[in-house]
């Protein structure tokens, strides 16, 4: 049925294109997230668009979706003219997108949540009082879901009772019940077990003989080359290059994603690796395979990985934040698991992800925020002295370059990259043995990515860190350890000794990082299957 | 920051007491008047600092008024009994750490948030301070727990009342806890980002406990200077006066989305409202009056406060 596979040239003709996006550029502040970026897709074409994190997919499919403007380009829905104002005007016109996140209400039932916002009137008196049409609003839902061949889950069933598949059928119906002609579909496998995943995949395949545009986003290399007839691949911003699915290698797409080499964004100081500082065995927090791994003085370990892979988790669970189900923490003669209070009492302190809900507690002072655990004064451990806060953090600020009024601003005032840096002073002034870094550059601008980057070098190799005692008397310090988790594998590859690769919950070996591409990592986490070069055992020492 | 929210409560409440003094004229800051107000707010003051405490660590105690209750019958109870008059006082200091002990150990382990905790213990507190006195005022024996907060022309006190030095000492004490200590500085963060304070090693349940186990001694040692007050130990009173504490930790700054209150801030808070009680007693404006102004004023102090971190962000 599906005959009308688009040719693979960026030129897409408009004839037998359902949509079309040509030369969309959109920058935030000085960022610029899309620069000149197409895109069409034909009816009944499954179009999977790739890249890496931050490559611009989620800005192009929100200027699609109507939640975005475009700062500029031209876009096309059935030849006509398309520049929706908000969400629902792209509703309206036929283009409907499914979050990750999915947007229902729990509460109300599935044909209320099929009908939300477009909920059917009473002919007469009774609709224009606003009375809904009960009736009309189940047959609707009712053939909604049949269309997806899915008359088993009921109407009249509450949303928040169904499991996750069910739930995102909920919102294609919503999208079908709407008259949707292009579908977003973003990272839709995320939160479904492998069989529901087979079945989206049927589903998808049946919107498509109903003539329906489908945009597929993904991590996941696998699901690209199963689902989607043809992809577009973007990078920083840019097409990075297109084809015809059945005409290509998993490993010709890595290829276009990752595209340029390394910049010199990361100086790279003397490294002596020292004893085990760090080790875990076998922990499990949950839902996770149970891991282990070993950090050594002077070391920077990796975790590379997709979001979702259960990187965080491990990180939680190692640090006492999540309960786990089995395993050990050995930080030193300390043996966890443990609350964070007691890692951080034995040196150990960790950097969360969630900058601005975990990592920082916005509404204090930059002094506060970075004093927090080990805040000083008279009297050890009752009395706190808010003029030797400020003077702490007056040294950080100045020592990290951090863009600040002073010690007593808010941190909510700030720049991303200023905050992440204040966050990162926290450890700094606590002055732990152990740096356990979530996604330490996430949003960040490349100046502070790259201040960063150079701290935590000097770091492990001992030269950054607590000032020393006795000012203007040098002292070699110890050197730290540093466990380093993050989706943006240049930085990984440039920063680490050794790297592992979280996928689906289980952590791999560790090989050291001279031993890994960008490539491998990324056909690893995506859960790819070519095999990989130097496959050497006994990497995890 | 806090500084500058400080000097806006204060000029608040210079200005309210400019406009009375105005429609009353200068009788109205004559000392034997000051005094008045100063042992009229005393008992809003202690129950508001435990409660600053609280709505700073991000939480709300709906339960101080039943707990006031509970002390002037537990005051009465063991006075009957006996006790000397400071092991009366004790007991009711304890009967409301208690209470608020019951208070964040539900909170805690039930994880439920406080409004519906406290909801339900103000009910239970009030019962249980019912039952405890039969239904019935307590006449308990005249002691000198009874001029606490008499006025000084009654030979009680140096200069004020002495009732209120002990809450004046309470105030310093808890504005250092707060901006001096760790415990003071970790309530802070727990009312700023629960998540954070957790990252950073804060023992999160428990300073939630000692919080509220604080603000139920306040609420106790409130008690039994309304039962100085009263001289009876009385189960139905204080009914609906955590709306009345809470409103003064607004108005003095407090977010209830916590992290954010001060003690000036509360005691100026507190003070606005007996200012608007008393003088719109002495104007002669009826009771109903009262009541639209301090509505108001509650809704103006915040509204305001919201609006100035809006355009200063």
């Amino acid at each position: 049925m599906v005959e009308t596979v688009a040719p693979p040239s960026r030129r897409f003709g408009a004839a037998g294109a359902q949509f079309e996006m040509r030369g969309v550029r959109k920058a935030f502040g000085g960022t610029v997230a899309l620069d000149g970026v197409d895109l069409a897709v034909g009816s009944g074409e499954v179009c999977a668009l790739v890249g890496q994190n931050g490559a611009g997919k989620s800005t192009l499919m929100s200027i699609l979706a109507g939640a975005t403007m475009p700062d500029a380009g031209v876009m096309t829905l059935d030849g006509a003219r398309y520049a929706p104002r908000s969400p629902r005007e792209a509703r309206t016109a036929g283009v409907a997108m499914i979050y990750q996140d999915l947007s229902l209400a729990p509460h109300l039932s599935v044909m209320e949540n099929i009908a939300l916002g477009v909920e059917p009137k009473r002919p007469g008196v009774l609709g224009a009082s606003g009375i809904v049409d009960r009736d009309v609003m189940r047959r609707t839902a009712r053939a909604a879901l049949e269309q997806l061949g899915h008359s088993d889950i009921s109407v009249d069933a509450p949303v928040g009772q169904l499991a996750p598949a069910a739930q995102q059928l909920v919102e294609i119906a919503r999208a079908l019940a709407s008259g949707c002609r292009v579908l977003v579909l973003d990272e839709p496998t995320s939160s479904l077990a492998h069989a529901d995943v087979r079945k989206l995949f049927e589903l998808i395949r049946r919107l498509q003989r109903q003539g329906i545009a489908i945009v597929y986003i993904s991590h996941f290399i696998e699901e690209v080359t199963q689902v989607s007839d043809r992809f577009v691949v973007l990078r920083d911003g840019r097409n990075a290059g297109e084809g015809i699915t059945s005409q290509t290698t998993a490993d010709r797409i890595v290829t276009m994603m990752v595209g340029r080499t390394l910049e010199d964004l990361y100086p790279r100081g003397r490294r002596l690796i020292g004893d085990p500082l760090l080790e875990v065995e076998g922990l499990a927090p949950d839902r996770l395979v149970p891991a282990s791994l070993t950090l050594h003085r002077g070391e920077i370990f990796g975790i590379a990985g997709l979001l979702g892979a259960g990187r965080t988790r491990l990180l939680r669970g190692l640090f006492g934040l999540d309960a786990v189900r089995s395993g050990e923490v050995k930080l030193g003669v300390y043996k966890g698991p443990a609350a964070p209070s007691a890692w951080w009492n034995h040196g150990m302190g960790m950097l969360s992800e969630d900058r601005t809900h975990e990592g920082l507690a916005t509404n204090l002072s930059i002094a506060d925020n970075m004093t927090m655990t080990r805040l000083e004064g008279p009297a050890r451990g009752f009395f706190v002295s808010p003029s030797r806060q400020r003077e702490r953090a007056r040294h950080w600020i100045e020592r990290l370059q951090i863009r600040a009024s002073g010690p007593m601003q808010q941190v909510s005032r700030l720049s991303g990259g200023n905050q992440q840096k204040i966050a990162l002073a926290r450890l700094l002034h606590h002055d732990v043995d152990v740096l356990v870094l979530d996604e330490p550059t996430r949003g960040i601008d490349v100046a502070s990515k790259a201040e960063i980057y150079k701290l935590i070098g000097e770091l492990v190799s001992g030269e950054g860190g607590h000032p020393p005692v006795v000012s203007g008397f040098s002292r070699t310090r110890p050197q730290k350890a540093v466990l380093i988790v993050s989706s943006y594998f240049p930085e990984l590859l440039a920063l680490c000794d050794r790297i592992a690769v979280m996928s689906r919950g289980r952590l791999g070996p560790a090989r050291p990082a001279s031993e890994w591409t960008e490539h491998a990592l990324v056909l690893e986490a995506s859960g790819g299957s070519v095999p990989r070069r130097d496959a050497q055992r006994g990497a995890e020492s | 920051m806090t500084r500058f929210q400080d000097a806006g409560v204060l000029a608040g409440l210079a200005l309210v007491a400019l406009l009375f003094g105005i429609l009353i004229g200068p009788q109205f800051f004559s000392p034997a008047n000051l005094e008045l107000m100063a042992r009229q707010t005393a008992i809003v003051c202690v129950a508001a600092l435990g409660m600053t405490m609280v709505i700073v660590a991000g939480g709300i105690d709906l339960s101080v008024g039943s707990v006031i209750a509970l002390s002037t019958v537990v005051t009465a109870q063991l006075l009957r009994g006996g006790s000397w008059p400071l092991v009366a006082a004790a007991g009711a200091i304890a009967a409301g750490a208690v209470c608020g002990l019951m208070n964040g150990v539900l909170i805690t382990g039930l994880r439920v948030v406080p409004f519906i905790i406290t909801l339900g213990t103000m009910l239970l507190i009030r019962g249980g301070a019912k039952g405890l006195a039969d239904e019935r005022r307590l006449e308990a024996p005249f002691t000198w727990l009874n001029s606490m907060l008499r006025t000084v022309r009654d030979g009680s006190g140096v200069l004020l009342p002495w009732g209120l030095w002990v809450v004046i000492a309470l105030a310093v004490l808890v504005a250092i806890t707060l901006q001096f200590t760790r415990f003071g500085r970790h309530l802070f963060a727990i009312g700023s980002s629960e998540r954070t304070a957790r990252l950073c090693g804060v023992r999160v349940e428990r300073c939630k406990i000692a919080v509220y186990t604080i603000a139920g001694a306040f609420a106790g040692l409130a008690g039994v200077l309304e039962f100085s007050r009263l001289s009876v130990g009385d189960p139905t009173v204080a009914n609906g006066a955590e709306l009345g504490v809470i409103a003064a930790v607004i108005i003095g700054g407090g977010s209830l989305s916590g992290g954010k209150g001060t003690v000036v801030g509360t005691i100026a808070g507190a003070g606005i409202m007996t200012l608007i009680q008393i003088g719109c007693s002495q104007h002669g404006l009826p009771n109903w009056v009262q009541e639209i102004v301090t509505g108001t004023i509650i809704v103006f102090a915040v509204a305001l406060d919201h609006f100035r971190s809006r355009i200063s962000r």
